[in-house]
Parts: C-alpha cells; structure tokens; sequence
C-alpha cells in the first residue's frame, strides 16, 4: 500500500455564512425527499446533487456513482438567523465584555482562557453572573477614573490585578453603575438563558442583534479576545446559512417492505425546512410580530436539537416512536460516539480468533493454526519473474494452498474461482508485477494475541503451523507473557499484509526476542510448574537412565549420535541435561534445596537444577551469551526433555501423601495446646490490664498483634512438623521446595491445620454482637472463636471453622479506605 | 561495548509507554494492602491508593510521615526518646482546660497536672508560652485567666472593642497554641532501622524539626513530595518520587527496574515543578485537539477548537490513529533507503 498523503496539520476554523454557500452544491428548499415514484426530489433533502446514496443513479455534481462520490454539501438559507447553541458561551462572553454602544472591549481577560479552564461542569443557569465577575473585572474600578477625563479613553484599561479580595469587590459592584471606559455609556447586564436565550437588561436580544453587535467589533479586538478575524469572527457564530450534509452521511435504509426510513438528521433537517418556510411566508403576508417570533423562537429549537438533542433545559425532539433523534453531538459523543468507537478504535481485516490448547511439541515460537482458519486467512504475494511459475501453480492448485484473489496493477480484483477454466485463464494472463493474495501456509509470521492486552509482550508474532483440529494451538511455555490458561481461553491472530509489517514483526516482535522483559531485564519465557519437575527429576544425582530411555531422549533433543555413556551402560540426568547447555555456559550458584549447582563449560557438574537456577542461571545467561535463536531452541529442547523425564519419573500425590504419622500428629495438638495456653495467658492480662501496651497502640490492638504473632509461629512450628514428617520425598514438598508448583503452606494446610484466618491482616472481629458467630459465648478472645482453624483440610473442617474462610477469602480490592467500624463490630468483652 | 551497545534503547522507542506497562501490568495485581508502621499514624497507605496519591502529586499525602534520623550522639535508645519526646508537638489544649468566659470577657486556662506531667509540660512552661499573647494574665494557682487586651488600632482604622467574639476566637487560637515540641509533628516514636535508632512521626515539617539541635538535617526524610519540593529543591523531590514508588512496588514484592521508574519521577519533575500525571499534568498540555475530543467531553473540545482556530498538528499517538496514519514512534518515525548496486 502506498500513501501519498501525510497529514500535517488540521486546522479548525468556524464557517461564515458565505462559506457555507459557496461550497453548497444547492440550496435546499423542499422540506421532503422522495416523489411518489421514489425518485429524489430537486431541491430535496437527498437531491442528487448531494451525492447519491442508491445504487444506480449518478451525483448530479460530479457524476460519480455510490462509490465514487463522496457526496457534497447543501445549504438552507434560514429567512431570521439563530444562535449555534454549542457557541452560546462564547456569544455572551463576547457580548459581556464589550460595550453595546461603541463596540469596544471592555476587558482584557482573553475569552479563549476563560472558556477553556472552566471547570468540566457545566455552568448553571443561576452560577452564570458570576462569570462575569472573571470576564470584566477591570470595568468597576476603572469606571470613576474614566468620568473625570471624559469619553474617549485611547487605551483598555489594565485589568485587575488579581481577585485578592472578592467580597470587597462584590460589594463595590453594587453600588457604582457599570460604565465603558471607553464612551462613558452605562454598560448593560447581559443574561444569557440556557440554551439560547440573550438579555440585554431584561429586554430580549434577537439572534440579529447579536449579530449586527458582534460584526461592528474591530479585528483588533477580536484578537484580544483570543479569536482569529481570518478563521473565527464571533458573528459567525449566529447561523444563517444552515450547511446540510451529505446525503452519504445521513443515509436512508430501505426496509424489507420496500417502505424507506429516513435517517434522525434529515427528519430534524426536514423540521427545520418547513419552519423555515412557514416564517417566510408569514413575514411575506406581514402577520403580526408575536407570530413572527414564536416561529423563529421554533425554528431556533429545531436547530438547537439539530446540533445537540441532549442540550439542558429544552426537551429532546423525538422520534415519531418517542425515541429520541440522533442527532449531531450525539454521533460523536461517548463510547459509541464517532471518536471513541470509530476513530480511535479500528477494525481489522485478515485476523481469525478461536480457543487455545497446549501443544508442548510446537515450538514456542509457532502457533498451530486450525486448517479452517488457514483457507480462510490471506496474505499478499507479488508476482516476479522469479516466483511466476509458483504463482501460476498457485492459481491452478484445487485445494488448499491455494490463491484467493489476484491484483491487476490497474487496481481491479480478480477473485480465482471454483471452475478450472476461470483458473486456466487467470493462470495464463498472469504477469509479474500482478499480486496474489494465497493462503497462509507454515512459516508464515503472525500476530497472535490475547486479551487484556496489558504490557508489549501481550502480542507477539509466531511462525504459522496448519494443523488439524479447531482450536489455536500454542507451546505451554509461552502462556505467562499473554497470561493464557486453557479453560476455554480465546486469541486472536493477525496477517500481516506488507512485507515491511513482516518484517518488523520477524525482527522487532517474534517471541524469542521478547523472552527477557522489558519491565526488569528477566526472563519471562520460562521452564515452569512440570518443566521445573522434569529437570528436577532429569539432573538429580541419582537418576540415571537405560541406554533405550536415553536414545529416546536424545532422539527428542535432535541427537542421533549416541554420545558414550558415563555411568557404565547407564547414562546420568546430568549427562542428558549437559547435552543442551552451549560449551560457553559457567555458572556457579546455590540451589533453592541449598546445595550448590555447578556448571562448567556447558556441563553439569554438580546438584540438582530447579526453577530459580534454570532461570537466572542457565537460561538469562544463555541468552545473553547465545542469542535470541539459539535461546528459543534451547527451551523448545528442555522442556521437551523436561517433559519426557516426568512421563518416565511420574508425579502423582495421593491422600496418603498428605496423612502425618500418629507420633507428627501428636506433636501439632502438642503445639496447637501451647498456643492456646499462650493466648489465654495474654488474654488474662490483658483483661488485668497488667499488658504492657506497644507505644501507639491500644491495649487491644497490642493483644490482637502479639496473638497474630503467636497464631502465625504456630503455623512455622507446624510447618516445620510437616516438612520433617513429610520428608524431602514427598511430591507435594518437592514441588515446593523447586519452586515448581506450590507452597509449603498448600501443604501444611492439606496435611497439618489451616492455622488463622485474618482480614486485613487482623484476626476476625466481625459479625454477632462481640462473637463472630452465633456458636459463641460473646466476648471470647481464644483462637477458636475468632477464626483460628485447627483442623486440616483432609480432616475436614468444622462448621465454625468453615465460615472464617470465605470471609478471608474475600478481598475488597477497590481502593475504597475501610469505613468507621458498623453498629455489628464486636470489641472486646469486658 | 559491544554488549552496552547492545542494550542501548534504539531511537524512538516508546520508552514512556514500556514504564507506564511496566508498572500498570503487576498494578492489576496490586491489592490495597495497608502497612503498620510501628506506633505511628496507624496505617500508611500503601498499594494502588499510595502510587495513585504519588502520580497525581498530592499536596499532601493521607498519612503523612517523617524521618528523623539523629547526629551520632544521640543515636542511642534512651536519647532518640528523649528527642521524640521533644519535637512531639503538645497542644495547650492537651495539657489544660481552655475555657472562655463570655461575660467576663476572658478566658480560663485550668492546668491539669496529671496531663502535664505525662507530656513533661509543667506549669510554668504553660505559662511562658501565655505569657507570649497580647494578653495580661492573672494567675492563680492551676488557672490562669487571660483578660484580651484592646488591640492597637491599625491607622485609618477604628479601635476594636473586646467582644464575646473576639474572645472566643481567642479561646480557639489558644487552643491550638503549641506549648511544646514541634508544630505539625505528632506521635513521634523511636524505631531501629539499620543499627541506629531514629525518630519518627507523623507530620513533615522538616524545617521546624531540623531546628532542633539533635537532628542530623542531612538526612531527614519524609514521604510528603511537595514538602520535600519546597524544602530541598526539585532534584530532592525527584529522588523521592523514585523512592516513594519504588517502596510501594517493593512493598508489593513486584520487581519493576528502577529506570521504568526514574523516568517517570523525571518526567514529573523536569519542569522544575512536581507535576502530576494525567490530563492535569504533563500529558495534559500536550494532547491536540482530537486526542482531547476521543478522550472525554468531545463537543466542548471541538466547539472551542472552532471558535478559536486552533491548530490539530498531529504529533501524537491518538491524533494520528483517529486520522488513520502511522503513529510517529519507533519505525514510524523511520525511513529506510535501500543502496541500489548493481
């Protein structure tokens, strides 16, 4: 695609009445739009001179057809101008600071600052006089100077210096009357009723006034004021001529009928016309001035609507159903206004969306792509005279990798369709420069993306792989940058149809170069949960594997020479896992277990490797030291062996993994016992008052902290029970320990106590009057009573042990501070 | 050098959105934790309500909180007490009775002993601190009774009676009259930190602390940015941006490089104010006129972008997606030419 427009800069501007004629393909008289034969009406609302919406016909002012023609502008001429409702502001500002008799500013405060640092609320009606305490503050004081010198002061006088002190002012406002400082006329109080409405001392302005007001003001002025006399003079902002768009952009629809439906703008235009037509021919048959006015008040209130059908104060025009009309502020406005549903948000073509599922035998840097979505998706192939033959084969191909459509240079689209006579014919004429658009096929790049998309790496590109099946196919290592599981999960898939895209994406976006984050340098992309067990499993000393087991895996990592083995006839984890590391690869660190790992040359010497070595140590590294590619491939292989050394290891847990021996048992109700008599102790004293209380605390919040306290060593003691009782063998305990799945916590809770249960880091204190259930005796402060569990989960929990749980659970996440403590709070017994 | 060019930033990267990701991705993880600070202002926010009090640049946080850390002398338990105890500000209001008499006209201080004694305020200190007021005392024992005096008319003006008003503004303004330690610290305790023990507190008046002669003013520190602004200048105030967001994402255990967040305590100080973040702030001049209309208030922006002519020039991310253009960031700000040989 080529763009040969670049936008440089937009420039907004108001248009004056002139304008508005001069670019209006016609003026716009009949308030109707089709005849009785469906033929627009000249001089219509859909005139064809606007442009034409029905296939067909052609644009009377440019000749194109639907598709051609863009449409062109109309214009009503109003008979008695109105005020542009959104301008109303800026009007009366204008008109408050300058002088109805002289045409002069009266202020200095430039109107522009005074309307855009208005607060976002809209103004109330009765908030609008004090605005002018902003606008035109320099016109009290100055006022007495000016009468001793007389009229004709050259220069605006200095505005007020600051609004130090405002209610000495107010009331000096009171009491001297407003004059110019330039003509020494008493300056009028202008009011302005929403929407619209102009008072000038009670007495109404008509849009006309206004207008004659605002055109006599010097372009000097204006400036002054903030506009621009070439792009914006105020005047313009009363409306005489009325531009009417489009019909392109107000298109009707035909319903199934045949019956035709106008669009909310031409309705609201259709009202405008016809009022405007029936004050014509009153002010032509000289009615009297009360009807003229009611119907100019009318033709201002359908203009208002026309811009804004949600303006303050007025009621909504309506549709003949009582749904209220669409109309101009209301396409732009809002989520699904213009701006943000069609401007800032795009749509896309060439994207395919459906379920993901785990392929571990992808690598992580493809996407398996469901066949359906292959022959449905596309991506642009030139033709040159190297690739013609491919192309044209392209073209007579039956089935799947196959082209869809072929570009002609002179912009025309050919679509390659099912009878191999319209394939031959294409086949033949086929020349280079021509562009095909095929099917995508593996090797392909690809966007892929998932929702949220919350940092970069939410979207990547990944080498398109068909496969069979329906659903997106992604290696389980790359689910943590998109933070994807497989319980029903969608992603989205994007072609890319340039090749400078594909590139930047083969180059800037392809997965193993995202594999370290941006946000602090580490990897991202990593063994995780089996992988991390797998190698475990793969590099602990003892494991050693049969010379079949092993050509196996060696097989799976792409070696197909039987290195000798090194433990007799049995080869070592560590041998395998070395076969992956390149030779440039040292390391020597601590293990999470707390035995020392060591690398040297790319071979595993020495302990067992779990999840925080294989990140930081070996996989950061090798991907500074090697490189994004040779990183990729190196996970692809690890986790490949990772995974294969689980299968023949096996990890399963079973109740009995979770069942503490009697003596271990004996020993949790041991310390389960010690701290209930601790807790009574601290309570006793704390009901003495002979609890020394922690400097800014109270006396409860001490004893609450210190029992946390003792609550949560409980809990260590316990954990170091189990991990002991357990022992190191326990699947469960070693999926901790690794860092592979879990916590030691899982497993002291499932095997040993749940231990306490808090809110906001406090024991529970909510619910009855001075319990938290009605089990209770009010006023207990013991572990049990205020959500200490002591059972397990494979034991089972108690009625009153289950219920602290879902309330801890819940975790008000909103940034809402915890309010004053409700009626129900319970506090201590006395 | 081959490495550090390597891990140079290209040009045009969109460095300022990488630090906005970096932060907002583990943000949609951050829970409203609160944290106990031992003894002082019960609980500091820390989490989403802090980050968001730090990038809006409060004037003055929820909980505001001052470090005092002492000269080598005092760095001992007993003396960092003795310290807090003296700068904890004490209201004459905490240690006796204010009372204003309407129809005598004065006000009646009764002295609590049992107060004063555990503030280490005595009687006589009171009323030194009394004694400071344009009023005559009468003292008898534990009440002293202020009787306002007429005050000296400024010229042009006329001479003000003592009123029931004046007397009982009088009333309040002792009150909160300090009589002790130092005003806007409250509740100072001691706590060890790093082999030594400091002072801390609730408040920031770093200047009405640094005057007490037992504080190291090098290293005093409080979390109320502006306060920091205005006392040591904008180079210290962009330090504690840093550290103020970096404790709070420590505090949530989510690692985020400390350059993610030096740029954006750079981007809000680099016009020598703290500046906010968000429409107010820093991005909130340079936003064109569409930008502004996609992102709220769509008619006003237009109308007033009519009126006054104003320019769209199209330099940013949104202006250039609404019209349909590539974005000028990373290779959309590039161009590439190809060397032609043959």
């Amino acid at each position: 695609m080529e763009i040969n427009k670049i936008l440089d800069r937009i420039k907004f501007s108001l248009f004056s009445p002139e304008m508005v004629r001069k670019m209006s393909a016609t003026k716009i008289v009949v308030p109707d739009t089709y005849d009785d034969d469906g033929y627009p009406i000249d001089g219509g609302l859909v005139d064809t001179k606007l442009g034409v919406v029905d296939p067909g016909l052609r644009c009377k002012t440019c000749g194109g057809r639907v598709k051609e023609c863009s449409g062109h502008f109309g214009h009503i001429d109003l008979v008695r101008p109105v005020v542009h409702v959104e301008f109303a502001k800026h009007i009366y500002l204008v008109l408050k600071s300058t002088c109805p008799n002289c045409h002069k500013l009266t202020s200095r405060k430039a109107i522009k600052e005074v309307v855009e640092k208005e607060p976002v609320e809209e103004t109330a009606a009765s908030e609008i006089p004090s605005l002018m305490e902003v606008v035109a503050p320099a016109i009290t004081e100055a006022a007495p100077a000016v009468k001793t010198e007389k009229a004709a002061l050259p220069q605006v006088p200095e505005p007020e210096s600051d609004f130090e002190d405002k209610g000495k002012k107010k009331k000096g406002k009171k009491e001297k009357a407003k004059i110019c400082a330039h003509c020494g006329q008493p300056l009028p109080e202008i009011k302005l009723l929403k929407p619209t409405g102009f008072y000038k001392d009670k007495a109404m302005l008509l849009p006309s006034d206004i207008r004659d007001w605002m055109s006599s003001l010097s372009d000097d002025d204006l400036k002054e004021m903030g506009f621009d006399p070439l792009y914006s003079r105020p005047e313009w902002m009363i409306i005489t001529a009325l531009p009417v768009p489009p019909v392109s952009v107000r298109p009707s629809i035909t319903l199934e009928t045949g019956e035709r439906s106008e669009d909310d703008l031409t309705h609201k235009l259709v009202d405008i016309i016809r009022i405007n037509q029936k004050l014509e021919a009153n002010i032509n048959a000289g009615a009297p001035q009360l009807i003229i006015e009611d119907l100019w008040e009318l033709l201002q209130y359908h203009v208002t609507t026309y811009f804004d059908n949600e303006t303050a104060n007025i009621p909504p025009a309506r549709h003949r159903s009582g749904r209220p009309l669409k109309t101009l502020a209301q396409r732009l406005k809002g989520k699904e206004g213009r701006f943000r549903y069609n401007l800032s948000g795009k749509r896309v073509n060439f994207s395919a969306r459906t379920v993901i599922s785990p392929d571990p035998r992808l690598s992580l840097a493809e996407v398996g792509v469901p066949q359906a979505i292959a022959e449905e998706l596309t991506v642009p192939l030139a033709v040159t005279e190297w690739n013609l033959e491919h192309c044209k084969a392209c073209i007579l191909a039956e089935k799947y990798p196959k082209a869809v459509y072929v570009l002609r240079p002179d912009g025309k689209r050919l679509k390659v369709g099912d009878t191999p006579e319209l394939r031959k014919e294409i086949s033949e004429n086929l020349k280079v420069g021509w562009i095909l658009e095929r099917q995508i096929i593996n090797g392909d790049i690809s966007l892929f993306n998932r929702q949220p998309s919350l940092h970069r790496i939410s979207m990547m590109a990944h080498i398109v792989h068909v496969l069979p099946g329906k659903t997106f196919r992604l290696n389980p290592v790359v689910v943590s940058p998109y933070n994807a599981d497989f319980d029903g999960d969608e992603m989205n898939l994007h072609m890319m149809q340039t090749e400078e895209a594909q590139a930047e994406a083969r180059y800037l976006m392809a997965v193993e170069k995202q594999l370290l984050s941006p946000r602090h340098g580490h990897a991202i992309i990593k063994p995780q949960e089996d992988h991390v067990s797998g190698l475990y499993f793969l590099t602990r000393d003892n494991a050693d594997f049969s010379k079949e087991e092993a050509s196996n895996m060696f097989f799976l990592i792409g070696i197909t020479e039987l290195p000798e083995p090194d433990r007799k006839d049995r080869y070592s984890g560590k041998l395998l896992f070395s076969q992956l590391l390149p030779k440039s690869l040292n390391a020597k660190v601590k293990s999470k277990l707390g035995e020392e790992i060591v690398i040297r040359s790319g071979k595993l010497i020495k302990g067992a490797v779990e999840s925080k070595a294989m990140e930081g140590e070996v996989l950061e590294q090798i991907f500074v030291l090697e490189g994004p590619e040779y990183t990729r491939d190196f996970l692809n292989r690890v986790t490949m062996l990772a995974l294969e050394s689980i299968s023949l290891h096996g990890l399963s847990v079973s109740i009995k993994d979770y069942t503490l021996s009697p003596k271990a048992e004996e020993k949790v109700n041991g310390i389960t016992g010690m701290m209930d008599r601790e807790i009574d102790n601290l309570v006793m004293q704390y009901r003495s008052k002979s609890l020394e209380r922690s400097p800014g605390l109270t006396l409860k919040e001490t004893l609450e902290g210190l029992i946390v306290q003792i609550t949560s060593k409980t809990r260590e003691d316990v954990g170091k029970l189990v991990e002991e009782d357990l022992t190191i063998e326990n699947p469960s305990i070693i999926m901790a320990k690794i860092g592979a799945r879990g916590s030691l916590l899982n497993a002291i809770q499932m095997s040993a106590l749940v231990a306490q249960q808090t809110v906001r880091s406090k024991r529970l204190a909510r619910g009855y009057r001075k319990r938290i259930l009605p089990y209770f005796k009010p006023g207990v402060l013991t572990g049990r009573e205020r959500g200490f569990v002591y059972s397990s989960f494979r034991k089972g929990l108690t009625p009153y042990e289950f219920m602290p749980m879902p309330w801890a659970a819940v975790r008000p996440w909103s940034t809402l501070p915890s309010g004053p403590p409700g009626p129900d709070t319970c506090s201590a017994g006395s | 050098m081959y490495k550090k060019l390597k891990s140079a930033i290209a040009p045009y990267e969109a460095v300022g959105v990488v630090a906005a990701q970096s932060i907002g991705e583990p943000g949609t993880q951050m829970t409203m934790r609160t944290f106990h600070y031992a003894g002082v202002a019960e609980h500091v926010p820390t989490g989403l309500p802090r980050l968001i009090e730090i990038v809006d640049a409060k004037k003055e946080p929820k909980k505001p909180i001052i470090d005092i850390y002492l000269k080598k002398d005092f760095r001992s338990e007993a003396e960092a007490a003795k310290v807090a105890r003296e700068l904890s500000s004490v209201f004459v209001s905490d240690v006796a009775e204010v009372e204003d008499d309407l129809q005598n006209l004065t006000v009646d201080i009764t002295y609590s002993e049992k107060d004063g004694k555990a503030l280490g305020v005595s009687f006589a200190a009171l009323r030194k601190v009394l004694e400071e007021s344009s009023a005559k005392l009468r003292i008898s024992e534990n009440v002293i009774t202020l009787y306002p005096k007429k005050v000296k008319p400024k010229e042009g003006e006329k001479e003000k009676e003592v009123t029931a008003r004046s007397v009982r503004k009088l009333a309040n303004r002792i009150k909160d009259g300090i009589v002790k330690g130092v005003r806007g610290i409250h509740r100072a305790v001691v706590v060890k930190g790093d082999g030594e023990y400091f002072v801390r507190a609730a408040g920031f008046n770093i200047l009405g602390a640094m005057e007490h002669p037992a504080v190291d003013s090098k290293r005093i520190y409080t979390n109320n940015i502006k306060e920091i602004e205005r006392v040591f200048g904008i180079d210290a105030a962009r330090n504690s941006v840093l550290k103020e967001i970096k404790d709070v994402m420590d505090m949530q255990k989510l690692y985020v490089d400390t350059r993610h967040i030096m740029l954006i305590s750079d981007a809000m100080t680099n016009s020598g104010k703290v500046r906010s973040i968000g429409r107010h702030g820093l991005s909130g001049q340079k936003v064109g006129v569409l930008g502004r209309a996609a992102f709220e208030e769509t008619v006003k922006h237009l109308i007033n972008a009519a009126a006054f002519s104003d320019e769209e020039r199209l330099v940013g991310v949104t202006e250039n997606i609404i019209v349909g253009q590539t974005v000028p960031v990373g290779t959309g700000k590039i161009r590439l030419a190809m060397s032609h040989k043959k």
